[in-house]
């Protein structure tokens, strides 16, 4: 459990995926000149994350990994199709957000109006393709700590497009050089926010 | 303004006339224009997801745009050649499905031939199939032109890409690490271990500074072309 938690906090804070990683920049500079538009896709980021991860890493143990197949049969123990895996991951994405998209539709027609064009967007975002791909890399053991690294990814990467937008909203008031104004501050901010971040480095429950 | 007409109306010329040659102004300015006035990381906002946290140093910097050059332009020819058969609605897949495809094959390359690299760049090889840049220029360009025009944008795309990265590349290692390419560029004597003045600015290295780099180029940038300056 505690594991689980210390996993958590680390992958809101210090591993953040945009200030450690660059995951995800394209719609996070894209999307963050209203809070409200950022929340909307920081919470379809937070769903999308928490069902891709857990869902890949199923796949990634009982399909692609190097002897996943053996339960099917002893035979294909030394078969490794973890050259496929890059396809699979971005098609179960692209499915999975049809799919989230056609229930939050079905049964959420408020969120689904909210969310708008942004779920559709979500399937060519870097933050989900990498969060699948740094399971797969950090070898997780168990299911949930891939389902919570997911989770926790997403909400690091929801509380950045939050903060960016509430700071690019206060930032149109102010005096910019006129050549920084919109993008080149923007890049600035952030720098100085993923500053801020390494402040929660080497934190351990 | 006359200039402009005049320039529409040579151009339209130049449309019409069946043979167009290979390298056209037209045809020049696809590849030119991503460096500058059309950059895709700069002005486009494009392709940033996976180009930042590889600019450490110089040669991975290097080697991932030598394979974003090689995705876009390949993916570019190939949808521009099926654009006419791909059904509207499940393009997307159609064209992720490319994309992973041909970044499959960069992964497998590298993995062969430049094996440090490769774990060096880790994630961020697979994660050039979700790089804004190449769908964005599939979407917006490919779909709608002939295969040469869109293999000369995805070589000019991927160039203006290349440049920045190379540019932030070269100071975060110079400054960074006092290197370039693995060379050694600062003398070892100025460095206060062997009783100098210098020594390596350690920030340099981290993932804000290569945000705050880019964020000056495009300072620099819009300072110099007046243009692009946003309201």
């Amino acid at each position: 459990m505690q594991e689980l938690i210390n996993l958590f906090v680390k992958s809101i804070f210090v591993e953040n995926m945009i200030f450690a990683y660059f995951l995800g920049m394209c719609s996070y500079l894209a999307v963050s000149k209203k809070v409200s538009t950022a929340v909307g896709l920081g919470a379809a980021v937070i769903f999308v994350l928490s069902i891709t991860v857990p869902v890949n890493y199923l796949l990634q143990n009982y399909v692609l990994k190097e002897g996943a197949l053996t339960w099917i049969s002893t035979e294909f123990a030394a078969v490794d199709l973890s050259f496929l895996s890059f396809i699979l991951f971005i098609a179960v994405i692209a499915s999975m957000v049809q799919l989230v998209e056609m229930i939050v539709e079905k049964f959420a027609p408020a969120l689904y109006n909210s969310l708008g064009i942004f779920l559709p967007l979500i399937a060519v975002n870097c933050a989900i393709l990498g969060g699948s791909l740094f399971m797969q890399e950090r070898n997780f053991t168990t299911i949930s700590e891939a389902g919570v690294y997911g989770f926790g990814s997403g909400i690091g990467w929801f509380l950045a497009i939050v903060a960016i937008a509430a700071i690019r909203e206060k930032i149109q008031y102010s005096n910019v050089p006129a050549p920084l104004k919109g993008l080149g501050i923007t890049f600035i901010v952030t720098g100085l926010m993923g500053i801020a971040f390494m402040s929660f480095m080497g934190i351990k429950l | 303004m006359a200039e402009v007409l005049e320039k529409e109306v040579v151009e339209e010329k130049v449309e019409k006339k069946a043979s167009e040659p290979l390298f056209s102004k037209k045809n020049r300015k696809l590849i030119s224009d991503p460096f500058n006035d059309n950059n895709p990381i700069t002005v486009q906002v494009l392709g940033i997801c996976s180009a930042l946290a590889i600019t450490v140093k110089l040669y991975p910097a290097i080697v991932m745009a030598i394979s974003v050059m090689f995705v876009v332009a390949a993916g570019n020819v190939i949808i521009s050649i099926m654009r006419n058969l791909i059904p509207n609605r499940i393009r997307i897949i159609v064209q992720l499905v490319v994309v992973a495809a041909l970044v499959v094959l960069v992964d497998q390359v590298l993995k062969a031939f430049v094996y440090d690299i490769s774990k060096e760049l880790s994630v961020f090889v697979g994660l050039i199939i979700t790089n804004c840049i190449i769908m964005g220029r599939l979407e917006a360009f490919a779909l709608g032109n002939t295969p040469w025009k869109s293999f000369l944008d995805g070589l000019g795309n991927a160039f203006g890409y290349g440049v920045i990265l190379i540019i932030v590349a070269f100071f975060r290692e110079l400054f960074g690490s006092g290197e370039l390419l693995g060379m050694r560029i600062i003398p070892d004597s100025w460095y206060i271990a062997n009783g100098g003045f210098y020594s390596n600015n350690g920030f340099m290295l981290l993932p804000p500074m290569a945000l705050i780099t880019v964020g000056i180029i495009i300072w620099v940038q819009r300072s110099r072309n007046t243009k692009l300056i946003e309201e």
